[in-house]
């Protein structure tokens, strides 16, 4: 069924009684071509550009609960190119690309919203790095500005500009960055998909690989045995349990990342802004919610909720960068898994064993990543050679020297 | 002023009357009042518009679920949005205006949409909006913005305070009514320290609400009784207008007490709230239960509203919303508003009750079987039409309904740690399953809905934890109390033809938005959350998200409690955000660290910066200098001409001390230190085991078994970490110890040709400071000014003969002043981190911008300072190929091709004429300062195999600012390469 | 959180800054063969179990001791503190 204005029409003067599912149920089959673990939005994405882009068929996408329940669902939807080194900037500015025509692509309404990510700076050392990593965006064909404070100012005046304890002395804004409906790309995905011919296979967790020489025949799970020839993993924070399964250790830590929103209000903030002096960035939902987060918690976690310390730091930040939100009202928050990796970079790579590949280590950036994300994984699952953009995302870099280290502070995951 | 719907009764003070203003009008209300019984009493039902519909809507609840009457309170800065009228305690002079409404309450243009609503069902917005492309952002999406959202922020910082406080206990008990207190009570005269909180102003609960007897008395009267005990108690906290906002880790409760929010303005000195972090050895969940409507057709007009709520304002606040009543209930609880209502009078023309057959109230119209399937009335509710058991439909006119569909436990806390409640068929409800550890319920919360039940469970439930932490515990004396059982009959929703019957009311989803969800196989309750958007609102779905999942249970045939739970999540009601970031704001966000030299330096009207949270000077501008630049030329000229001074102090320094101490310092350095002669310092620098470069600094060994480290600024704090890491946790035998003393010695580098004959002056005479007695490295512990202990370190980081003199903090601000005076006859010039800079670059020294944690030794053209011939943390890994490679960036020098080209940090090199392109990115400046010495600009960075390329030409592009310049690669020591003035 | 300090009784966590798996204690030599391949393993794979947790702590704001802390990352529960130096030398090191 196609969505349009049309048919919304239709459907109303018709009792609205003709909608169809938006994806089927079906039950697995003994045998795939590709088995995708995780129905998240990169699963999803995987699956879906499997068919659409490299013509496979017999796909299907294993979910332990309901698609689109982990962090597609949890996150606070931004959407950007702004990264500083070469082994990032072209595969997130793909990725953007993607974005701004996926809709039309997949007939469905992501309500993808350039309005534009601001990165303040306080000093002029970050002044340095933001000029640094804004002409990298330009080299890479990416969009990128760098305001001084008076016209930070001028763009979004209720900031802290006078009494802060950093000052803003200026930012670094990408237009073409902003925010998705998250929910509706991993519908949009899923509708997709099963459009073309994949199964998605809700309530079925993996419990175990199948092996013979060093290859993997399949998964067991708990709806039965599923054949695979080729398996690829999309699980974020569940990464390491799941490929713990396969006996692979992983250059990655679980933690918790909180995110938080607020009652809705009249529109006030137009497009992201991040903060500087502390961790803490924020939008404004299409509803009015303001929505935002900060760091980590910062100890390994799978328990999907965080702790006071977390929220109080975050909404500090909050504060010092827009004092005129006080009596708004902090109305919900939420903790995800992050596949926080040691570089801070995502890995997107065969494993030691045959037909097994694996997708992760994300931390929490992988939102926006995702079409790209998917696309690549599909990439590598189709053809067995890494797509252009994301050839660093090996496993072999950190034993090469190799890493991707946007932050620079090294192999500690809860720092990136 | 007259209140016509104030009845008689209740407990207001009716001696204190307040005035206050709805949407500009005034009115009249009480101590005691809120804002929505305030507003009741006044006969006004309409108090606000649902979000998607702007449908007119009014109080649904008397509490903290309440989805509709969500005001504006109070005005300028002091604005506050969404505000539930329900809760909002009324003061006198408090202001208020409806929101999300053009031009008025009572006529909102936006209403129209609810013409559209066929079109606007579940998730339309996912099928529509995306011709032509460029539509969705520039038409569509900013009229969805325009019109979406509740309140309006003040857009002006919030005048009050907030505070932060730690609260310790053995037993926190949530919730004061009848269970709440029978704990209390029972854990009170045992002794136990224990915090009682409730959201609510009034303690007691449900008591405050019921007309029921308790022992020979009332609920209101054992309340007050109960409490006055409790007050007595120096064991017992009690903490009205405290809501515990959610259940953390290890007992660890969040808490906001909302300490002037009942005023027109915060006292002086005081906060308008507090976030407490109450640590509790137990929590008694005793927060009550909440109930939930029956839906049917137009069941949102203002008027209607939950049973108990109704009966509340009845009763608790002796208002009504109207003179004529009904009531829809589908269990016993429903009578009790009957008959509450008909015993102040007012007159209930029905008691719809959708069970065959019930108990009677006396004198009441009861239609047993019957069901309410639409209502009449635009602004308020002026009737209700009903089918009856026999199939005919009779319209029954009446001002307001109440609802009641029976109670669900206000379990929420327990699920905070992902514990799933339990379906419970008595009350077609869930309780409690798995808590967070340390938590217990009691009462409603966990089910026991009569009186009786929750006093019993309260006591019991604390007779159990006070046992578990050791107290002689007895059952206090409970009064007698009602024991009803339960009796309810479940009933969702009415089938209602096509009258949409409102499930969330704020979000405005209905029945029929559920069935379609399920149509279209969002059928989970994630999907049919996320879908329809029930449940996200303000109230998060208190009174409405079991009735949703009911229904789709219905739809899928399967039972409730298999169609899933919801996940609760902190915080239980929405808390301002300026309570959880408390004094934390402006420029208290941070702490600020001053150098001992400040006050001196701010005499002296220097510019300050920030460098992590400390306050550094910049440059000391002199009169007449109109631009830094002036300021700064003049510092470094006056150094390298003849003496300069500046605070250093920020600098880490970690003292490191014992046996051991030169073993440890040479396995964190990666060069070699085991042979440091005593009196000498080196420079050292540390790698992370990863093998990058951690930080920098000069270490001094002041004696065999003692040496002081220096850290760069920013990583004082992570090297210390890093050092005792490595002594705890790597080589726990080894006999060192470590202390930071960053804050302990004030520190200045006295630089330039004249450094010398300055300190010569403040030196003690029997320590002899020349350059033969104390060459460059060289360090010493002496004494100044006659027998003042002081260091003296002869480190150069200007490159010119320099010294860093250090004392005790306390004689800092002393110290820059005897420098000062000392050094009149040399002119000496104090030099801010400006000057500082540009010296260091002349000289080529790395810093922050080039320790950024991505370069290794190798790129610093310091590969051949990581020994192979010891262990050293990074060692190893620095050897990996990625990172040695032959022609990885290199620091070099630059200097632009034309003298008058500025340069700027950030800027990519890109060779010959190629392409500005990543493909052709041969690197990046990382620093840049104009040298006064050379009269152009110079810059650092990083280029690919830089080393071999001195005497090339390339452009130094900036895209952002549409800019190249042409620059020249050159070493990076700028001014005496040879070092000769730094050993003079 | 509270971590209930061996030394100093239950502190809250926010007390302590958090480094990561307490392998980390376990560095390998830096002359062995395979040192290469033992410090890519040491300093970037991890575990990561779903369940008791290893783990370093920081008293920062306190005594500056390294804690060892046994911690269900499912549940967040803490079954052990242990300074981490006394750990250390019972995996055998030294000086």
């Amino acid at each position: 069924m196609r969505y349009s204005g049309f048919r919304i029409i239709k459907e109303a003067l018709t009792g609205n009684r003709g909608w169809q599912p938006a994806w089927r149920n079906p039950e697995p089959k003994p045998h795939y071509d590709f088995v995708i673990i995780g129905g998240g939005g990169h699963g999803l994405a995987t699956a879906y550009y499997l068919a659409r882009e490299f013509g496979k068929s017999r796909i299907a996408v294993l979910e332990k609960g309901w698609i689109g329940g982990g962090n597609v669902g949890r996150n606070t939807t931004i959407i950007r190119s702004n990264y500083l080194l070469d082994g990032n900037e072209p595969f997130y500015e793909f990725s953007l690309k993607l974005w701004e025509g996926l809709e039309q692509v997949f007939n469905y309404n992501a309500m993808v919203s350039q309005r534009g990510v601001l990165n303040l700076m306080h000093s002029d050392a970050q002044r340095d790095a933001y000029r640094r990593r804004g002409n990298a965006m330009h080299l890479n064909g990416a969009d990128a500005q760098l305001l001084d404070a008076a016209q930070v100012r001028e763009m979004v005046p209720f900031l802290n500009f006078d009494n802060a304890r950093f000052p803003i002395k200026g930012g670094l804004l990408q237009r073409r960055g902003g925010t998705v409906r998250h929910d509706a790309v991993a519908w949009g995905y899923a509708r997709g998909a099963d459009a073309r011919g994949v199964d998605i296979i809700q309530n079925c967790e993996v419990t175990g690989f199948r092996m013979t020489n060093g290859k993997v025949q399949g998964v067991e799970t708990t709806r039965g045995y599923i054949g695979a020839k080729k398996i690829g993993c999309a699980v974020a924070g569940s990464s390491g349990a799941l490929m713990a399964k396969a006996d692979q250790r992983l250059p990655i830590e679980s933690h918790v990342l909180q995110a938080f929103v607020s009652e809705g209000l009249k529109p006030t903030i137009k497009g992201v802004i991040t903060f500087g002096a502390g961790h803490f960035y924020v939008s404004q939902s299409d509803k009015g919610g303001l929505v935002f987060g900060g760091d980590i918690d910062g100890y390994n976690s799978y328990a999907q909720r965080g702790n006071l310390p977390t929220v109080e730091d975050v909404c500090e930040s909050g504060m010092a960068l827009m004092p005129m939100i006080g009596r708004a009202r902090l109305l919900r928050m939420w903790g995800g898994i992050m596949d926080m990796s040691m570089d801070g970079s995502p890995i997107i790579d065969k494993t030691d064993i045959e037909g097994l590949y694996f997708n992760g280590g994300w931390c929490y950036g992988g939102f926006k990543a995702t079409p790209a994300s998917g696309w690549c994984f599909a990439h590598l699952l189709a053809t067995d050679t890494p797509h252009e953009t994301a050839t660093a995302y090996r496993f072999d870099r950190f034993r090469k020297g190799l890493m991707i280290d946007e932050k620079g502070v090294g192999a500690q995951p809860n720092l990136h | 002023m007259n209140q016509p719907n104030r009845l008689a009764g209740g407990q207001i003070d009716r001696s204190k009357q307040l005035t206050f203003r709805f949407d500009g009008k005034t009115y009249a209300g009480h101590q005691g009042d809120t804002l929505a019984s305030a507003l009741l009493a006044n006969n006004v039902r309409l108090m606000g518009r649902s979000f998607k519909y702007h449908r007119p809507r009014g109080a649904f609840t008397a509490g903290s679920e309440e989805p509709n009457a969500l005001v504006e309170l109070r005005s300028g800065a002091r604005r506050e949005p969404n505000t539930r009228a329900t809760i909002a305690e009324l003061f006198d002079g408090l202001e208020a205006q409806s929101q999300n409404r053009w031009p008025s309450l009572a006529f909102d243009a936006m209403g129209i949409n609810d013409l559209f609503a066929p079109f606007l069902t579940a998730g339309f917005y996912y099928k529509t909006f995306m011709w032509p492309k460029a539509f969705w952002e520039k038409v569509y999406e900013p009229i969805i913005r325009r019109a979406a959202g509740l309140g309006r922020l003040s857009m002006q910082p919030d005048p009050d305070a907030y505070d932060k406080g730690f609260l310790h206990c053995d037993l926190l008990i949530v919730g004061s009514g009848p269970a709440g207190l029978a704990a209390a009570l029972t854990a009170g005269r045992a002794g136990a320290r224990i915090i009682l909180a409730d959201e609510d102003f009034a303690l007691g609960g449900r008591l405050n609400a019921e007309t029921f007897s308790l022992g020979d008395s009332n609920g209101p009267h054992w309340v007050a009784a109960t409490l006055a005990e409790l007050e007595a108690m120096p064991n017992v906290r009690i903490m009205p207008r405290t809501t515990i906002i959610g259940a953390f880790d290890h007992g660890i409760s969040g808490a906001v007490e909302r300490v002037s929010d009942h005023l027109l303005a915060p006292l002086p000195g005081k906060p308008r709230q507090i976030l407490w972090r109450i640590y509790a050895k137990r929590t008694l969940l005793c927060a009550g239960a909440t109930e939930r409507p029956i839906a049917f057709g137009n069941n949102d007009r203002p008027g209607i509203l939950l049973g108990g709520a109704l009966r509340a304002y009845v009763n608790r606040w002796a208002v009504t919303p109207g003179k004529t009543a009904a009531i829809f209930t589908n269990n016993d609880d429903g009578l009790r508003t009957a008959s509450d209502l008909m015993a102040k009078g007012i007159a209930v023309a029905a008691i719809i009750d959708t069970r065959s057959q019930g108990t009677r109230i006396e004198g009441a119209n009861h239609m047993f079987g019957a069901r309410i399937v639409d209502t009449k009335g635009r602004l308020g509710l002026e009737g209700i039409v009903v089918r009856k058991a026999d199939g005919q439909t009779q319209t029954i006119p009446c001002t307001t309904l109440g609802v009641s569909g029976g109670w669900n436990p206000n379990l929420h806390l327990t699920g905070h740690q992902r514990g799933r409640p339990v379906w419970n068929d008595a009350i077609a409800s869930f309780v409690p399953g798995d808590c967070p550890p340390g938590m217990t319920v009691a009462g409603a919360a966990n089910g026991q809905m009569s009186t009786a039940a929750a006093l019993n469970g309260g006591a019991q439930q604390a007779l159990t934890l006070l046992n578990d932490l050791g107290f002689a515990t007895s059952s206090p004396e409970l009064p007698q109390a009602e024991d009803a059982e339960i009796r309810l009959s479940p009933l969702w929703h009415v089938p209602s033809g096509k009258a949409r019957a409102w499930l969330d009311l704020q979000n405005d989803v209905t029945v029929k938005d559920v069935k379609q969800a399920h149509q279209e196989n969002f059928r989970s309750v994630e999907h049919l959350k996320r879908y329809t958007t029930m449940g996200m609102a303000t109230d998060q779905g208190k009174t409405s998200n079991i009735s949703a999942l009911a229904i789709m249970a219905e739809l899928s045939g399967q039972s409730i409690p298999d169609t899933g739970t919801t996940i609760y999540r902190p915080p239980y009601t929405p808390v301002s955000i300026g309570v959880m970031a408390g004094r934390s704001t402006d420029g208290h966000f941070r702490p600020t660290r001053l150098t001992p030299s400040h006050k001196w330096a701010q005499e002296q009207g220097a510019s300050f910066v920030e460098t992590g949270m400390w306050l550094r000077a910049q440059w000391f501008p002199r009169p007449g200098e109109t631009h830094w630049r002036e300021s700064v030329d003049r510092e470094v000229l006056a150094t390298r001409g003849s003496v300069g001074l500046c605070d250093v102090t920020t600098l880490g320094k970690i003292d490191i001390q014992g046996s051991d101490a030169a073993t440890f310092i040479n396995r964190v350095y990666c060069n070699g230190f085991a042979k440091l002669a005593v009196g000498k310092a080196r420079y050292g620098l540390m790698l992370r085991e990863d093998g990058i470069v951690m930080d920098d600094g000069t270490t001094a060994r002041l004696a065999e078994t003692h040496f002081v480290m220096t850290t760069t600024t920013v990583n004082a704090v992570a090297v210390f970490r890093h050092l005792e890491f490595c002594r705890q946790c790597l080589w726990p035998d080894l006999d060192v110890q470590l202390i930071s003393t960053t804050e302990a010695w004030a520190q200045y580098a006295v630089a330039g040709p004249n450094a010398r004959k300055l300190l010569q002056k403040l030196v003690d005479p029997e320590f002899d400071i020349s350059n033969d007695a104390f060459p460059f490295m060289g360090c010493g512990e002496i004494t100044i000014c006659g027998g003042l202990r002081a260091r003296l370190f002869r480190i150069s980081f200007s490159g010119e003969l320099a010294f860093e003199i250090a004392m005790p903090t306390r004689y800092g601000d002393a110290l820059i002043r005897k420098l000062m005076a000392a050094g009149k006859e040399f002119d000496v010039t104090p030099y801010g981190t400006e000057a500082l800079g540009v010296m260091r670059i002349e000289k080529g020294h790395a810093a922050g911008n080039e320790l950024n944690g991505t370069t290794t030794a190798h790129n610093l053209g310091m590969g051949r300072m990581v020994s192979q011939t010891k262990d050293s943390i990074g060692a190893v890994l620095s050897r990996r190929e990625g990172l040695m490679r032959e022609d990885a960036l290199r620091l070099v020098g630059f200097r632009p091709l034309n003298n008058q080209d500025p340069l700027k940090a950030g800027a990519h090199f890109i060779a010959g004429t190629n392409p500005e392109a990543a493909t052709h990115d041969e690197g990046y400046m990382t620093s840049v300062a104009y040298s006064p010495n050379l009269g152009h600009a110079i810059g650092l960075g990083f280029l690919k195999d830089g080393g071999n390329r001195l005497g090339e030409t390339l452009r130094a592009v900036n895209p952002l600012g549409g800019d190249a310049v042409a620059v020249e690669v050159v070493s990076p020591h700028f001014i005496d390469p040879q070092g000769e003035r730094l050993r003079g | 959180m509270i971590i209930n300090h061996p030394l100093l009784g239950p502190r809250d966590a926010q007390e302590f800054t958090y480094l990561g798996d307490a392998s980390l204690i376990d560095r390998p030599d830096w002359s062995a063969e395979d040192a290469n391949e033992q410090y890519y393993a040491y300093a970037y794979l991890r575990d990561n179990p779903a369940g008791l947790h290893r783990e370093l702590w920081f008293h920062e704001q306190g005594d500056r001791s390294w804690l060892v802390v046994t911690r269900n990352t499912l549940t967040h529960e803490i079954t052990r503190v242990e300074l981490a130096s006394d750990v250390a030398r019972l995996a055998g090191r030294s000086r």
